[in-house]
């Protein structure tokens, strides 16, 4: 209880946003950006001239320009005003690969929003030009660096268009997190099937052929989508998974005690390669870690569920 | 892999990432604008080498070549900067800076790579048209470097656009002229109360341009044989009430009295009189004559007013010979109000003066020394042998002309008097000023301008370089000094040129004058004056707008004397105004849909909202159109085909021809009918 108050009162503290943030007046700051700042001592030395020839034309320009810099940052703030920002789910990947986070920005104006920027601070960003009344759909790209939730951290949306004098961002602390799998083990021989007492009956039967159509019954959830009868289904029959010969006796249980008794990652690392390996090749599986116990079952759920239990292996919540 | 990833040790910045092609291709073109009106002015070397360089830039950009070393980048610096102390040995003053500039700027696209050096690039090309100023303020200028402005603003804004190459260039444009547009208003009111300060911050560089004028401080009787007719403006002048006759016209310009015989000049040093101010002021008499001058820039100090003037001008001093001098040159546009007195009789001069007025080598014009002897020994007045000069030219064959030919004896007067008779105002002066001089009446020349051109258009007098005069003043005991101008009594008929007959008689052009002028000729004179009055206001408004002006300019508005801390204060206020009046524009003014379709169906969702039926945000057209049918049944077919219609609009390309029906639906659409 006390920890649930305390989650909530720091995550209200960090700002964590929720869905669709829309750019407000308070969530937008801006500042001169470094050639702001030359562009000033610039003006600055105009002026002084200016003065001393006491030259109207060189008053006019100096002040010209110090009016267009005035000018271009309301345009530079005016420019991320209102863009609504909707961050989408994540899919999971393995630790090393890169995490693609659904970016989707908003512009529910009628002018258009160019040099829009988005990215995590001191990263290259991803460039947007906003059509009026027109939603962009981009891709961050993030490598996945540890195991288990990893948040997607501050992001920032800036621009400095038009002249590049200031830099307008806003701040977006999404709370979405995504989960990274083990990195898989360079090892893919599987460990040898256990004499299971559920599934040696067929095994030694020969039936090692891949391709043995055995059948095909109504989809189930979890079924792979490789044995989905696509023509079946092209010829409106529904939804019907194919059978194969070979899919029924190979059982196995991945279990943490089957792993080299080295370090925890590894171990993690081991059970993820053999259970892609697994899946890969249709077999039916489950996976035993100390406090959790996963049947055995197939398809891509199941997949899944084992490799998020392994993710989080170790992890408090 | 991922412990490359995590080595990444740079930072990212935007401005570190390479400019967009077209980028670079609009900032070269800019340059190139900026440069050419200094290369105009700079030597020829310079120009090679510049646009040599640029060249090179364009084809790097085309062929991808690498840049140059810096070892290479350094010689080639240096040896410029060399180049350019050889040519002026100073880096100080305007055109030894402009060069420096001018070189800096093409040798920084040596080594241009990021986004950063480009804005810097565009930064220094600012602050080259500023220094471009400083040599021509003209309104053709004036509209050429504003252009100049207009592209590098444009070259900025590509350069901050990510995708500037899969973008429309005619988009920047527009934005660039938005920009500037909405900058107006914050640059009129910043160029309007900003505290004007009088005098320099600290010394200038003395100008090395030669100065353009019709006077100089010399005369050299008989080497120029041709009169240049210089059109150029010298200074135009605004007079309150009517102007005065062409023939009291006399701009006083410097006075000369020492003379070898030939040339003449300032008085020399020994006499220190230079600094001597009037001994007397003249007693004036008859109406005063109240004008506004404003003298184009001439890189001297003469300051010219009509004779004889009752005040002088701020920042001028009055010479003993009552010609005006500015403390400094006149570097810039200079204006000034004068009354002057056409009647006016001078009081005693300086004892020195009149010795000095005296002053003529006896052993040069022995002809003329024979004449003025002969006219004393008749017991001749000075009022006399005045008159008898006079009547030599207005009697013997004396031409007034602007080709003249040489005098090259070592007696050029006797040549002109006796011999050749050809000449205008500086021989006719000289020769006046030598038989005076001769029969011991004191005398000197003045040179100024002589008449003008008035310019109907915007009423008031344009004198120009060609009106630039020689005459002369004698001393009479009981009149003081005295104009005679003996080019004047030269009769029409030996007058060469059609326009020196005039400048006595009138200010007014033929144009105007003669009846027969055709159409044509009528309205390029009328052209030629709008564009100098034109001219005028600018130099008026613009150039001319100082510390002075502002305060008039503020008190016809109303606001009375302004202190510093007040006008501080009026100007922050209408920044502030004029920022938010821009904001609130930017941000309200552009949220209305300019696109007919879409502002259809808005008024189409309107009046539905009118009979309760709300448009939800989270709604298509499709969703809402159901919803409306159902509460709306009676309507249906009309609600439908509005939906439809436009749907096909918005989402199917190449119906536009439909517009015009959709839009006459929706007018048409009234659910309150019943």
């Amino acid at each position: 209880m006390y920890k649930q108050i305390e989650n909530k009162f720091v995550l209200r503290k960090h700002q964590l946003d929720v869905g669709t943030i829309t750019l407000s007046q308070k969530r937008i700051y801006i500042l001169p950006s470094r050639s702001g700042f030359v562009l000033a001592v610039v003006l600055f030395v105009m002026l002084l001239g200016a003065i001393n020839y006491n030259n109207s034309l060189a008053y006019a320009l100096t002040f010209l320009l110090a009016s267009v810099t005035t000018i271009s940052m309301l345009h530079t703030w005016r420019n991320l005003y209102k863009l609504q920002v909707h961050i989408g789910n994540c899919l999971a990947v393995h630790k090393g690969e890169n995490i693609q986070i659904p970016v989707a920005i908003k512009n529910p104006d009628n002018f258009q929003h160019l040099g829009i920027e988005l990215a995590w601070p001191g990263q290259k960003p991803i460039h947007v030009d906003l059509n009026p009344e027109q939603q962009h759909l981009v891709k961050l790209t993030t490598p996945a660096l540890q195991r288990g939730y990893q948040p997607i951290g501050k992001l920032v949306i800036y621009s400095r268009y038009p002249l590049g004098l200031f830099h307008a961002w806003g701040n977006l602390n999404f709370d979405q997190r995504c989960l990274v799998y083990p990195t898989p083990s360079e090892n893919k021989q599987l460990p040898p099937p256990p004499a299971n007492i559920y599934n040696n009956v067929d095994s030694g039967e020969g039936k090692n052929g891949t391709d043995d159509f055995t059948g095909q019954r109504r989809y189930q959830n979890g079924d792979s989508l490789r044995h989905i009868n696509w023509k079946a289904l092209a010829k409106e029959r529904g939804l019907l998974t194919k059978q194969f010969g070979n899919e029924a006796p190979h059982e196995y249980v991945f279990s943490w005690h089957q792993t080299e008794k080295i370090e925890v990652e590894h171990r993690l690392s081991q059970l993820a390669r053999w259970i892609m390996e697994a899946h890969q090749m249709n077999l039916h599986f489950g996976l035993e870690l100390p406090h959790l116990k996963l049947p055995v079952d197939h398809g891509d759920l199941h997949y899944h569920r084992c490799l998020k239990a392994l993710a989080l292996y170790g992890k408090s919540s | 892999m991922i412990a490359q990833q995590q080595a990444e040790p740079v930072r990212y910045r935007d401005e570190q990432s390479q400019p967009p092609f077209n980028g670079i291709i609009w900032l070269l073109a800019a340059i190139l604008l900026v440069i050419i009106p200094h290369l105009l002015r700079l030597p020829i070397w310079i120009s090679v080498s510049c646009l040599s360089v640029l060249g090179w830039r364009i084809l790097t950009e085309f062929y991808h070549w690498p840049l140059p070393s810096s070892l290479i980048k350094m010689a080639i610096t240096l040896s410029l900067v060399a180049a350019t102390y050889l040519q002026f040995f100073t880096f100080n003053g305007l055109l030894p800076g402009s060069a420096l500039l001018t070189i800096m700027l093409c040798l920084k696209l040596l080594e241009m790579r990021c986004i950063r050096d480009a804005m810097v690039m565009v930064f220094l090309g600012y602050f080259l048209v500023t220094a471009s100023f400083l040599f021509d303020q003209s309104i053709l200028s004036g509209l050429y470097l504003f252009a100049v402005v207009f592209a590098l603003t444009t070259t900025l804004i590509i350069l901050n656009h990510p995708l500037a190459s899969t973008t429309n260039q005619r988009q920047y444009l527009s934005l660039t002229s938005n920009l500037l547009l909405q900058a107006m208003p914050l640059m009129l009111i910043l160029f309007i109360l900003f505290p004007r300060i009088s005098g320099p911050l600290w010394t200038l560089p003395s100008n090395q341009t030669s100065a353009k004028t019709g006077l100089s401080d010399s005369l050299r009787l008989g080497e120029i044989t041709h009169l240049a007719e210089s059109q150029e403006v010298a200074f135009r002048v605004k007079f309150n009430g009517d102007p005065p006759p062409a023939d009291q016209l006399y701009w006083r310009g410097p006075v000369l009295w020492h003379t070898d015989g030939r040339n003449w000049q300032d008085l020399s040093n020994q006499f220190a009189l230079h600094k001597f101010p009037p001994k007397h002021q003249p007693y004036f008499s008859g109406n005063a004559i109240d004008y506004t001058v404003t003298l184009q820039p001439h890189k001297q100090s003469w300051v010219f007013a009509l004779d004889l003037p009752a005040n002088l001008p701020n920042n001028t001093s009055q010479r003993f010979d009552y010609q005006l001098i500015a403390d400094d040159q006149v570097d810039q546009v200079m204006r000034y109000s004068v009354s002057s007195y056409p009647q006016y009789k001078t009081g005693e001069p300086w004892p020195l003066a009149l010795s000095a007025a005296l002053q003529i080598p006896p052993e040069h014009n022995p002809k003329t020394h024979a004449l003025a002897q002969q006219w004393v020994q008749r017991g001749l007045t000075p009022n006399q042998i005045t008159d008898q000069a006079l009547e030599l030219f207005r009697q013997q064959p004396f031409y007034y002309s602007r080709t003249p030919p040489t005098l090259t004896s070592n007696d050029p007067v006797d040549e002109f008097l006796f011999t050749t008779r050809r000449g205008f105002c500086e021989h006719y002066a000289a020769s006046f000023v030598t038989l005076m001089r001769a029969a011991s009446v004191p005398a000197r020349i003045v040179t100024g301008y002589q008449g003008g051109e008035f310019n109907p258009m915007g009423n008031y007098l344009i004198v120009r370089q060609s009106n630039a005069h020689a005459w002369a003043e004698v001393w009479l005991p009981s009149q003081g000094w005295v104009r005679i101008d003996p080019t004047a009594v030269i009769p029409t008929e030996r007058i060469e040129t059609h326009v020196d007959t005039q400048r006595f008689q009138t200010t007014l052009v033929d144009a105007l004058t003669a009846q027969q002028s055709d159409w044509f000729t009528q309205k390029i004179y009328w052209l030629r004056s709008s564009w100098d009055a034109a001219n005028n206001q600018w130099n008026q408004w613009v150039l001319g707008y100082d510390s002075n002006k502002q305060r008039q300019f503020l008190h016809k508005l109303n606001f009375g004397d302004l202190s510093g801390k007040q006008l501080l204060f009026m100007l922050l206020l209408s920044v502030a105004i004029i920022i938010t009046g821009v904001m609130s524009y930017l941000l309200y003014h552009s949220t209305r849909s300019k696109d007919p379709i879409v502002t259809g169906y808005q008024r189409f969702c309107k009046k539905l909202a009118k009979v309760g039926i709300k448009y939800q945000p989270f709604q298509g057209p499709h969703t809402f159109c159901a919803l409306a049918c159902k509460k709306l049944p009676h309507l249906n077919q009309q609600i439908t085909t509005i939906t439809q219609c436009y749907i096909a609009l918005r989402y199917r390309p190449g119906r536009s021809r439909h517009l015009q029906q959709f839009l006459r639906l929706v007018d048409q659409f009234n659910p309150h009918k019943d």
